[in-house]
């Protein structure tokens, strides 16, 4: 491997899809908690309808479907840190940090728009 | 510039397999490098030999195994295939099941990863 490969790359997982209906942020979770054991710079962008993952009071057992909100408590465990909102798509759904399951940083629009662009690896669920 | 192309939708619902395949075949074309490819999610259903469609239309499969025996490392997650059926079975030849880390290796030794979903 050349020096290069050696700098920690920046990997941000981008979450737009919701937790229920389709199997991709549940998939892509498992995503995120296995780059953790490659020693990156991994972050976790919400936005969009993404950001209902992360709600207070999930309950799928009408659905019959095993619920994972849980799972992004470990996160931080995982040395995963770097979780991001985008504020536009947290306010159009009537949302603020205290309605979520975890501490996130709230980042406006450009923000993340600068952020996407520093990334090595763009990865979007 | 090497590239690596993440899957995420199997054949035929969508039309990412074709845009990933079209992808791939022009960066060859213009002497690029595809480092790997990586099914997830229904993008494992790519991988399946029993796929058999009319005759008068493409074939996914056939597309992807002839990628994967010119040397392009083609990889299956899977936690992925698990859950969809896919298993050494009935993998296609010139692809592999592995873990995703693969992906993130893949990802972090290329110069671009190339999403392909919907």
């Amino acid at each position: 491997m050349s020096e290069e490969d050696q700098i920690p790359a920046k990997i941000m997982f981008v979450m737009r899809k919701p937790p229920h209906g389709s199997i991709y942020a549940y998939e892509g979770l498992e995503v995120i908690l296995i780059s953790a054991a490659y020693e990156q710079d991994v972050s976790v962008m919400f936005m969009g309808d993404g950001i209902y993952a992360l709600k207070k009071g999930q309950d799928t057992s009408e659905l019959g479907i095993k619920g994972f909100a849980k799972t992004y408590g470990v996160l931080e465990g995982y040395d995963i840190e770097k979780i991001y909102v985008d504020r536009i798509s947290l306010e159009e759904r009537g949302l603020t940090p205290d309605d979520l399951i975890i501490d996130v940083e709230v980042l406006e629009p450009a923000k993340v728009n600068e952020m996407m662009n520093e990334q090595h690896v763009l990865m979007p669920f | 510039m090497k590239y690596t192309i993440f899957v995420q939708e199997g054949p035929y619902n969508h039309e990412a397999a074709d845009s990933a395949y079209n992808f791939a075949k022009a960066a060859l074309e213009k002497g690029h490098e595809i480092r790997g490819i990586f099914f997830y999610n229904d993008g494992v259903i790519n991988s399946t030999k029993l796929m058999d469609p009319p005759q008068d239309d493409r074939h996914i499969q056939k597309r992807w195994t002839e990628l994967g025996e010119k040397g392009i490392d083609i990889v299956i997650c899977i936690a992925a295939a698990k859950r969809r059926g896919i298993a050494d079975e009935n993998l296609a030849p010139g692809m592999r099941i592995s873990g995703l880390g693969q992906l993130i290796e893949m990802g972090i030794t290329s110069d671009r990863l190339m999403t392909f979903g919907s």
